[in-house]
């Protein structure tokens, strides 16, 4: 039994120090936020709330967070929508296309997406798109769209034809079935799927940083690089409270998820490994 | 049960939105690079407006540019570093070890672990920053500890990124190994143990055969999220100093939008793009039984 006990304990002190490892990155972004004197380090602060207040003024930082919901959630919203539709025929119909369908849309939520940005921006450029918040909007919404089909067809899977059945035969046409019967049983599933696509829209800093000049336009992803330099002036107190503003959304949507899905294995779930 | 055969008013309406969404900002921009990779499109300048037929020429430059061979080279070291050696293996560590520890414990950890992850790219690139600069933490720690600190960002470019990236996206690989690893019947690990097998025979001879799918699975999803990273490696580095940790898309950025060269970052695109389509291949053959 000793054996085992040092074995334990062995596994513990790992742990313990791969979580020191992990957490003291993190420490930083809560230390310097309201620390008057903030630097690079992890320090005991010198407490104050200005910097909080500084990047929530509306020129500086809440603008920025104001186009980010409205890029997110529009994109959130299209993809949504446009999965949903997609993926009823996949689930319900019997199509002769739909086995090669959906390997192409497997296949293409692996490519990187940064590498289709530079022909992007010259589609842009070429449609005299650039610092458009709504082709912005449809291209995010459209970059996550084959992963969201992919989900929501699952879901679809899950809900029994059965019940579609009995309203076909009382005459309701499959898009009425699909609005009365399929759709209220999925609604979380499309939830997750919302979600999910806004987040990985709020969290991509690469598209709007080559799509949307102006920065009265661009999202908070990019707002906060402001603070880190690019004004000249690198201001980590600004910086640090403005990240944890810009990611506290997403961390209380990742635990709705988690919570909605059963575990923190939700977004990694869907991918079914 | 799908047992209808349908027309095509039945099923196209509902999937045009879909076509009409891929089509315009996904196949579109790639056809669209397919073409001007052949061409001298650039930012400014008289080939802005007006570009030209250049043929190979992008490629043929490619090929004999010291500056996409060495990218390739540190993609390849990036991504074998903190991909297939770091996020797998400390993924896999982790999940073996937070097996049949006390609840604390693992809810810690993994809430150490997954916040990295869930974090904003850039959030994470900055945290990242601080610690590994000059006046950071790591050093901070290190000359307590009476070691000297340097500023690793710029000693130590390649080795500051990769282990940015293992710090980063660990978390997926543990979420997905917890998950494989509680599906492995415990009644097969008493019986190896019984018969004498240690810890990692145990693990090498029982439990890595029976997860082996989900690893190969994993190794491809983690492949194809690393080659694209630019977010973290910009904000550490910005692919220097000088080209010391310029991966593809760094080094597609820079010769794209710093330099202007839009033909040419197009034709380095579509090597990054040509390596993700064929791990992607890979993927989506692997998971046929799911389609």
């Amino acid at each position: 039994m000793t054996r085992r006990r040092v074995a334990a304990a062995l596994a513990n002190l790992v742990l313990a120090g791969i979580a020191l490892v992990f957490a003291a990155p993190l420490l930083w972004l809560l230390t310097t936020s309201v620390d008057a004197a903030a630097g690079l380090r992890v320090q005991v602060p010198d407490l104050t709330g200005q910097h909080f207040a500084s990047v929530l003024a509306w020129e500086s930082g809440g603008r920025a967070l104001w186009n980010g919901v409205l890029l997110s959630g529009g994109a959130a919203l299209v993809t949504m929508v446009a999965a949903t539709f997609c993926a009823y025929p996949l689930s319900r119909y019997q199509l002769r296309f739909r086995r090669p369908f959906l390997y192409t849309v497997l296949f293409a939520t692996g490519l990187p997406l940064t590498a289709v940005m530079v022909p992007v921006y010259s589609l842009f450029v070429r449609f005299n798109l650039i610092d458009s918040r709504l082709a912005v909007l449809v291209f995010l919404a459209a970059a996550s769209l084959p992963f969201a089909i992919w989900m929501t067809k699952n879901f679809m899977d899950g809900v029994p034809i059965e019940l579609e059945e009995a309203a076909w035969v009382d005459g309701a046409s499959p898009m009425r079935a699909l609005g009365t019967v399929v759709l209220p049983l999925m609604l979380p599933g499309m939830a997750v799927v919302a979600i999910f696509t806004f987040i990985l829209a709020w969290g991509n800093f690469f598209v709007p940083f080559i799509l949307l000049l102006d920065p009265a336009k661009q999202p908070a992803a990019v707002n906060v690089l402001t603070y880190f330099g690019q004004a000249g002036l690198v201001t980590y107190g600004q910086l640090a409270a403005y990240s944890i503003v810009y990611t506290v959304p997403v961390v209380g949507l990742y635990l709705v998820v988690s919570r909605a899905l059963g575990g923190a294995f939700s977004l990694t779930g869907a991918v079914k490994a | 049960m799908r047992r209808r055969r349908p027309g095509v008013f039945a099923w196209l309406p509902p999937m045009v939105p879909t076509f009409l969404l891929l089509g315009l900002f996904f196949i579109g921009p790639i056809l669209w690079a397919a073409y001007t990779a052949f061409t001298n499109a650039a930012l400014s300048g008289p080939a802005a407006r007006d570009p030209e037929f250049v043929g190979w020429e992008n490629f043929r430059r490619a090929l004999h540019d010291p500056n996409l061979a060495n990218a390739v080279w540190l993609t390849v070291l990036f991504t074998f570093g903190s991909a297939v050696i770091g996020q797998n293996c400390l993924g896999m560590l982790l999940a073996v070890l937070m097996q049949r520890r006390n609840q604390v414990i693992r809810a810690i950890v993994g809430m150490l672990v997954v916040a990295a992850w869930v974090l904003p790219e850039i959030v994470a690139a900055f945290a990242l920053y601080a610690f590994l600069s000059g006046d950071g933490t790591l050093n901070a720690v290190l000359t307590t500890l009476g070691m000297e600190g340097q500023n690793w960002l710029f000693t130590a470019p390649m080795l500051a990124i990769i282990l940015g990236n293992v710090w980063r996206g660990t978390a997926f690989s543990m979420l997905i190994y917890q998950a494989a690893l509680s599906d492995v019947d415990v009644e097969l690990l008493e019986a190896a143990q019984v018969d004498g097998a240690g810890p990692l025979r145990r693990f090498w001879h029982v439990v890595l055969p029976i997860v082996r799918r989900t690893v190969m699975t994993n190794l491809m999803l983690i492949t194809l999220q690393t080659i694209g990273v630019f977010t973290l490696i910009y904000v550490l580095t910005s692919g220097g100093p000088g080209t010391a940790s310029q991966t593809l898309p760094l080094l597609m950025y820079d010769r794209a939008f710093e330099f202007g060269e839009i033909a040419y970052g197009t034709a380095i695109a579509f090597v990054l793009l040509g390596v993700g389509a064929l791990f992607s291949a890979i993927y989506a053959r692997a998971l046929r039984a799911e389609v």
